[in-house]
This record gives C-alpha cells, structure tokens and sequence, in this order.
C-alpha cells in the first residue's frame, strides 16, 4: 500500500515526557534481548510453540478485529493468513536450530553459531495487520530477539491485541518481560526517533515505500520490504482452467490486500477470448471501454498515479457501487483490458483490491516486453507469475523478470506467502532486493532476524607429490627406451650431444621397425620458433613418442613442443600467467588433445632436474622476455637418469649444475610447500651433494660420484616439483639475466646469504596454511645434523651449515662475490633498482620461507657483492636446541 | 586502615531478595563486598534491575563490589548492560 512516510529530524518535535516514554520501551526491550541471550535452543522452542498455539486460537478473533477495524479484506481469510503466519511458519521454523550452532560443515571445517540482534524496531502494516504481527513475533522469539512494534494507526487496536497475545503466551512460558512492546500510538515522530535509536539493532518495515525508504534512510541496519506490481504472463500452452481459478483466487483474496497478487494478466492473442469467457464463468465481470475508463479514474488517483486508498481492500461489488457499474451481485473481480504500461494507462500499476487488468498480447515477444514494463513500473524485486508449460518460455521469462519470486502455474499471492503451493519460506515480508530499494530478495524468515557467526577452524589443504610414474636411474638405464613401442619416434636434441655419439647410443635401444627422426635444435634456452618448428616435425612424421636427449633447454623445448602437438590452440603467453596456489590458478592447461606422444627425457646435466619437473622456460624473442610454464601435464612421462651422459661433463658445467642442485634442495626443504614427501628427497639430496659433488668435480671419471649426483640432481628435483624453490633463485635469476651470468654460478653467489637470512626472525611473514610456525631456521639445523657439522644451539648449527656451503663453493673454486666476477661498484649499484624490481616480480619467493621486502632484496644483493663473511647467522630463536 | 569486606553467596532463585538484602548492608561496610554468583546460572531482568540499583548505592558509598564465580553467559548480560565496568571480577 502506497503510503508516505518522510523522517523528520524530529526529537525537538517530541516532548521530554514521550522521549522519556520511548526511551523506556527501548531500555524495557534492551533488558528483554540481553536476558534472553542465556536461553537454550529447548527453552525458545518451548515458547515459540506456545506462541503458535495461542495465535492459532486467537486467529479467528484476531481477523475479526482487523477486519472490523481497518474496513479491509475478507475475514475469513484473514483467519487463514493468521493460520499461516502461526502454522506454516512453525512448521518451517520448529526443528531449525537458532541458539549456540545452527549448521555444521565438517568438510569445510566450518560451524555457524547464532547471535541474537537484540531490540528490532518493527513495522507493520494496514493491509496484513495481525498476521504480520503474529509472523513476527515468533521469529523474534524463536532468534532470542526483542520487538517494539509501531502498527499502522488504522490498524493499531488490533495489531496491539495480537502483540498482547503473543506477549502473555510467551510470558506464561518463560520468555523475558518487556521482550514485547507496542507503540501507544502512532506518529512519524516517534518512528524517526526509534529508528535512530542506539539501541535499536534492527528495523523491520513492512508497509508503504515512505516506510521501507525512511527505515532504509535511518542509517541502522534495515529489512524494508514494500510494494510490487506483479505481472502474470498467460501463455498459450497453459492449463487454462487452472490458471483461470489460480488467479481469482490470489486476487480475490483478502480482496487483494497482499502486495504479491497480480496486477496485469498479459494473454496470449490466441487464448485471449477464451480466457476472458472463462472469467465471466467464474464471476468476474469483464468492462468494456467506457467502464474501464470509469473504473480508472475512480480507483486510480490521477494526479500521483497510485491506487486511491478508499478502494484498498474492499470487494469487487462495493468497487462497483463506487464507480458507478452495475454488476451481478455476486461479481468477484473486475477486469479491464490496457493497451500499454504506463501514467496514461492508469490501471497498469499495483491495485490492491480485486481489480484485475489485463493485455492482449499479438506475440510472446510482445507478452515478454508487456511483462517487464509491468515489472518495472513499481513492482521490481518483487513477485512475478506465468502459467505456461512451455519451459523455454518459463526460463525466458524468469530471466527476463526481476523479481524475488517467480511463482509458475500457480496463483501469485498465495505462493508467494510460501509454503502453500510451494516450497518457498512461509513469509509475511517479501524482500524486493535492491530494484525495491530492499537488502533481500528473499521471503524475510528468521535468518533475517540472526546474525551468524562463521568459526572458521583452520583448514588444512590438501598436498601432493607429483612425479613421472617411471623414472629409469643408474648406469645403463638408457636400455629401457626398448621397452616403449613406437610407430614414429623423434629425438630431440642438440649438436654438441650429437657430436658426442650420444644419440647413436640413444637410438641402440629405439626398438626396430621404429621410424626415427632426430631433430637438432639450438644449444640456447628454446625460444618460440624452435619450439613451432619442432611441433611442424612432430606433424609431419605423426609422432608418438619424443625422446628429448639433453640438459634443461632441451628437455623443456620437448615439453613445449608436445604440448603444442597435443593442444594445438594453447596459447603459451596466457598459460605463462603467474598463480599463487596451483589449484585455484585462473588459466587452465588444455585437457583436451588432438594427438597423444610418450615424451621420454634423458638428462645430460646434472642439475636441472628437467627430466621429472613439471616447468619449462620459453624464450620470446620477439617480446624480449622469458616465461615459466608450469603445469604437472608437462612432466615427461618417463625419465632416464644414466650416468653414461654426464662422464664427460666439463668441471665447471658440474660445479654449476651441482650447485644448482643444491639450491633447488635446500630452497625445497625450507619452503612453505614443504612436506614430509617433499623432505625426505631435498635432505637425501642435500646429503649427496655434500658428499659427491667434490668428488665428481675433482675426478669427472669417477662413476660412483657422477652416478651420485645425476640421481641427486632428479631426487631435488622431485622435492622442488611439489615444494617449489625460494628468494635464491628469485635474486640468481635477476642477477644472471642482467649481468650474463650462469644460473647455477649466480645461485652460488647468493647461497650463504639465502640461508642466514631465512634463518633470522623474519620481518615479515609470508602467509602458509601449510606450515605451524616458523620452522626455517629448525630445518637449517637438522640438515646440519645431517651432515655430521655439529653444534650445540640451532644458531651454531645454521652458521656450520653456512660454513660448510662456503667451504663447498671454495672447493668447486666459485668466485665468492660478485665484486670477483669484475663487476664495479658503481655499475652494481646502477643495477640495484633494476635487479630488486626484478627479484621481487619473480615468482620464486612466493614459497619462500621468509617475506622479502625491497629493501632485504638490496641488502641481499650487497652481501652477494661483498661476499665471504657477509652471512651472519642471527636464528629466530638462539636458544631452542633440535 | 583496615579493610572491611563482606562476603555474600547469592542463590539463583533468589537473586533479587539477597542483593536487596546486601544493598541494606552495603552502609556497613567500608571497603569491599564480594558477592558470590557461583550458583547463578542465569540472570532475569529483575535481578538487573537490582543490581543496577545496587551499583548505584555501591557507587555513593566509594565500596568496590567484587563478584565471584560469574559465569560467562551472566558475564556477557552484564557486558551488554554496560555494568560490567563497575564491578571486580574474581574466580
């Protein structure tokens, strides 16, 4: 119902003695909502259904007096709409818990618990005044809420009597006094004034948009539900005699007083007669031209353009005695046909009382259009109705409606109220959502009424260690290519290794009948166009197995040009966007493949670890940039790890490559990734190193030391596949990039450094739901356990570890600063905002232990500089022994 | 000066009749009167409204009321009253 409700900054307007009065019924019902928080789920439940018993007997009385009072509505369905808001909403509400937890998630670690507002402000209106009443009463009880209510003044005596009634029961029964109130009159002063209340929580208006709007303008938090103008959409294919009967009775009921009953019936041209003859069957009587121009301007003011009040819920008869119409005596509805939506077709908006208008419609597009103008002339958020059985029309139209409900096949009013023809929540207000001006587009229920509590425990996310399912190690392993059946194998490789005879060797185990092809590629890290002429070779011989027979570059060129083979239209540079968590990664690898190819990766470095990672370096030349792609669908499927390729590697490639290795293990074992798997292979890692390394870099013949750290630099690799790497090589692989340097030189130069700092207390800490604690420093110390260095304290473990890096990169003759390598200070510095800004936008820190900042990076950098004596360990607690 | 303190177990049911009872002594005493809620569980709104005018007698008279054994839910209702802050707790 159409009402004006503006808020006057009003307290000067009121006396001391009602702000006095008002304030009184506040703290009544603030004392009423705090007592009520110790209440159990049992002691609420108990009164509530006491409450529902004693509406229920009262419900009959009730609509008397409102019927009585406002000159509204049918009475005996007003007895109905108390039933419901008693009944149907216990029935909805009795076995819902609203005390303590209310809904558990086991699976998300999740539990909600309820907490009570405490005083609602409510508003009720003329057109629903008991029931609302009644609906909201045992929704505060049943949320541990109090009310004060300000009922509509021409429905004010029996709004209060049903607050009475609800008031006593819940007393009887245990509920707190003063948890109910009713305003002694009625002003607009007073509503302004509690609105503003500090003590109010919450405002509940349900009425005209003059209430909804000064309840949503008081600045508390604010359920304001208000008028509709509900479109129905008659469609060809409906069940004609049911919709026919639905609709009188959503409209005739309580004369039409609830704001979800249709409005304008939009028919179909071809079922337009009929319908209307099936109307005139049932009792409504249909205007012609002159009546319906006589209707309008009667019941529809014609300067606002709303219903005139005098007509709000009286019967069709009583309508027609005022406009002047001779009816039957026992007409029910009024009809009248519109020829459009709008101020100069008066009777297309909300009418609440038993007129109904109606639309020809020549085309469902039409229909459609019709509909949405109805919607949008003061009825969105609200209520929608169509009978169809035509489902593609049913889907169009709820897409098409903005409406809170979208009531199919059945009559709009009612269902709406929900729980009748339906499985909506039984209501009394109906949210409009934000076309209303409303915060819900729900049927307001008690949930409305609570405010809920998340308690989020933490969660641990699931890990996992992924590697190729078959990984070949040890002299010799290359035999077991013999054992993978090909029609048409390529090798890929590049020229040194061919030179070297080892692809000959390769393709001794190729089994026969195989057609093998090798494709050469550049000694350099791939860049697109090797990439896109490998995948052209890979066409044109319908390869099914690649043998990528070489050091990273290689293997990751493999990766690349399988996945272009397979996934012809994957897009690398979109596949290259950085994520932070591999399963919440908003670019997708293609899962779907034209062709499928075995990749076969036999390194011949030891470092990389390219034969069982999941990442790949592309070159774009043409961009001028590099990009990682990482995604375990590029792990090869199987890798060969055999000693055979390595004995000739050159000392310095095995110091880089070593180094390398260790790197990825230690960055692996303290990362936030880290996990048990992920340990067990960087600490065996870790342990190989220390003891091969120097060995193989000082006899490059010795099978066994060789032998060791091919298979060590695959078992890091495996630990840094799952638990990734650290700020080491976010600043080696700045550094290198801009000052030329080797990866594995570059990661040496910043080792000890890397590992003071991840030791100290950090100041800042990287967010890890997967570790407890800072543990960095702890694992630092056990490695050094490992290692047989000694030391009493973590402190003293972590500086032997250190030590003990700095005597290996003396061993393999690294330069031991950057100022070694013949870089100037002044050109260094020069490089200092390029070089942080690089480390810092590099994904690899992201699982770092410790959070760098800027300004650690730079300082990082300066050690590196400076070098031997710079790395001061300074642990997160000096005292803690393993 | 030696401290007066008047200790005074409050029973549940008759939460309203002991602090009427205690607010009557409150003349009496000097310093300090603990009350103990151990046994109350819950709290009714004429129980608040007591010990409202229990505090504001307390208050004239400079005596520092100590409650003891107060329960977490009671504790909370005398959050939301804003009357917490004119009490000492004690376990």
């Amino acid at each position: 119902m159409q009402e004006r409700m503006q808020v006057p900054h009003t307290e000067e307007c009121l006396s001391n003695e009602r702000i006095a009065y008002l304030d009184g019924l506040v703290s009544q019902a603030r004392t009423a909502a705090v007592v009520f928080t110790q209440f159990t789920q049992e002691d609420v439940d108990r009164i509530v259904k006491s409450m529902v018993l004693a509406g229920l007997g009262q419900s009959q009385h009730l609509a008397r007096l409102a019927v009585e009072e406002t000159k509204l509505g049918v009475m005996e369905d007003k007895v109905i709409k108390n039933m419901v808001a008693t009944e149907f909403a216990y029935n909805y509400i009795k076995d819902k818990r609203t005390v303590g937890i209310i809904r558990e998630f086991p699976e998300r670690n999740l539990v909600e618990m309820a907490e009570p507002i405490g005083v609602i402000f409510a508003i009720t209106p003329i057109t629903n005044p008991t029931s609302t009443v009644l609906f909201k009463c045992i929704m505060a009880i049943k949320t541990r809420n109090a009310l004060i209510f300000s009922p509509h003044p021409s429905a004010w005596r029996c709004s209060s009597e049903a607050v009475k009634i609800m008031y006593e029961s819940a007393l009887k029964h245990g509920a707190p006094e003063g948890v109910f109130s009713c305003l002694d009159s009625h002003t607009l002063q007073d509503n302004a004034y509690l609105m503003r209340h500090k003590d109010i929580g919450l405002i509940d208006a349900t009425g005209g948009p003059g209430a909804v709007k000064a309840a949503y303008s008081s600045g508390k938090p604010a359920l304001g539900v208000g008028p509709g103008n509900t479109p129905v959409y008659l469609e060809k294919t409906a069940d004609l005699n049911t919709a026919v009967v639905d609709i009188i009775v959503s409209k005739t009921f309580d004369n039409g007083t609830i704001c979800a009953s249709e409005q304008t019936v939009v028919i179909d041209d071809e079922i337009y007669d009929l319908v209307l003859e099936k109307f005139a069957e049932l009792g409504a009587h249909i205007c012609n031209e002159q009546e319906a121009e006589l209707l309008a301007g009667t019941v529809i003011d014609p300067l606002t353009g709303y219903m005139q009040p005098m007509a709000v819920g009286q019967k069709a008869t009583d309508i027609a005695r005022l406009v002047g119409l001779s009816v039957k005596p026992n007409t029910k509805l009024l009809i009248a046909q519109v020829f459009g939506v709008g101020l100069e077709h008066p009777l297309s908006v909300e009418k609440l009382f038993p007129v109904l208008s109606v639309f020809r419609a020549k085309s469902v597009d039409e229909a459609l259009r019709v509909c949405v103008d109805v919607n949008h002339a003061g009825g969105l958020g609200h209520t929608a109705v169509i009978f169809s059985r035509n489902d593609e029309v049913i889907r169009k139209f709820s897409e098409i409606m903005n409406a809170g409900r979208i009531i199919v096949n059945s009559p709009g009013s009612v269902g709406a109220v929900g729980g009748v023809y339906n499985d909506l929540v039984p209501t009394f207000s109906f949210g409009c959502g934000t076309g209303g001006g409303n915060s819900t587009t729900d049927n307001v229920n008690i949930y409305h009424y609570l405010n809920v509590k998340r308690v989020a425990r933490r969660t641990q996310a699931h890990m996992w260690f992924r590697v190729p399912n078959q990984i070949y190690f040890n002299m010799n392993a290359v035999e077991n290519v013999r054992q993978f059946p090909s029609c048409s194998t390529i090798i890929v490789t590049n020229p040194a290794l061919e030179h070297l005879g080892h692809v000959d060797l390769v393709r001794r185990y190729i089994p026969e009948g195989t057609h093998v092809h090798v494709s050469v590629i550049p000694d350099a890290e791939p860049d697109v166009s090797t990439v896109m002429q490998g995948v052209e070779t890979l066409n044109f011989y319908k390869a099914d197995q690649i043998i990528a027979l070489g050091g990273g570059s290689v293997i990751d060129a493999a990766k690349i040009m399988k996945l272009k083979y397979e996934s012809p239209g994957a897009d690398l540079e979109e596949l290259a966007t950085p994520f932070l968590d591999l399963r919440k990664r908003v670019i997708q690898y293609p899962t779907e493949r034209i062709a499928r190819v075995r990749l076969i990766a036999i390194s011949t470095t030891s470092g990389t670890g390219s034969e069982v990672t999941p990442f790949a370096v592309l070159t774009n030349k043409d961009r001028g940039r590099k990009v990682t792609l990482a995604d375990y669908s590029l792990s090869p499927d199987v890798a060969i790890v055999d000693p055979q390729f390595v004995m000739s590697m050159p000392r310095g490639l095995t110091a880089d490559t070593g180094i390398d290795c260790l790197t990825h293990a230690l960055e692996a074992g303290v990362s936030s990734y880290a996990s048990a798997y992920t340990d067990a292979n960087a600490m065996q890692a870790i342990r190989l190193v220390f003891k091969y390394l120097p060995f193989a870099y000082e006899h490059p013949h010795d099978e066994e030391a060789r032998c060791m750290m091919h298979n060590a630099a695959c078992i890091a690799a495996m630990a840094f596949s799952n638990a990734s790497v650290g700020v080491n090589h976010a600043l080696a692989h700045a550094f290198g990039a801009r000052f030329g340097v080797a990866h594995g030189r570059a990661n040496a130069l910043m080792l000890p450094h890397v590992i003071a700092y991840n030791a100290a207390v950090p100041n800042k800490f990287l967010p890890s739901p997967y570790q407890k604690g800072y543990i960095a420093h702890k694992k630092y110390a056990t490695v050094a356990d490992l290692l047989g260095l000694g030391g009493h304290s973590i402190e003293e473990k972590v500086q032997n570890l250190v030590a003990a890096t700095e005597k290996l990169l003396d061993q393999l003759d690294f330069p031991r600063s950057i100022a070694d390598l013949g870089i100037s200070r002044e050109e260094f510095k020069r490089a200092m905002p390029d070089l942080t800004r690089l480390a810092f936008d590099d994904p690899s820190w992201l699982s770092n232990p410790r959070m760098p900042m800027m300004s650690e990076l730079a300082d990082l950098f300066w050690k590196a500089y400076q070098g031997r004596g710079m790395a001061v360990v300074a642990c997160a607690s000096q005292q803690q022994t393993v | 000066m030696a401290m007066t303190a008047v200790w005074l177990k409050i029973d549940e049911e008759t939460v309203v009749q002991a602090l009427q009872h205690a607010g009557e002594r409150l003349g009496s005493v000097e310093d300090e009167v603990v009350v103990d809620f151990s046994s109350v569980r819950r709290i009714d709104p004429s129980g608040l409204r007591v010990m409202e005018e229990f505090v504001g007698i307390a208050d004239g008279k400079d005596v520092t009321i100590v409650l003891r054994g107060v329960s977490i839910d009671v504790y909370k209702v005398l959050k939301l009253m804003k009357l917490a802050p004119r009490f000492v707790f004690s376990n």
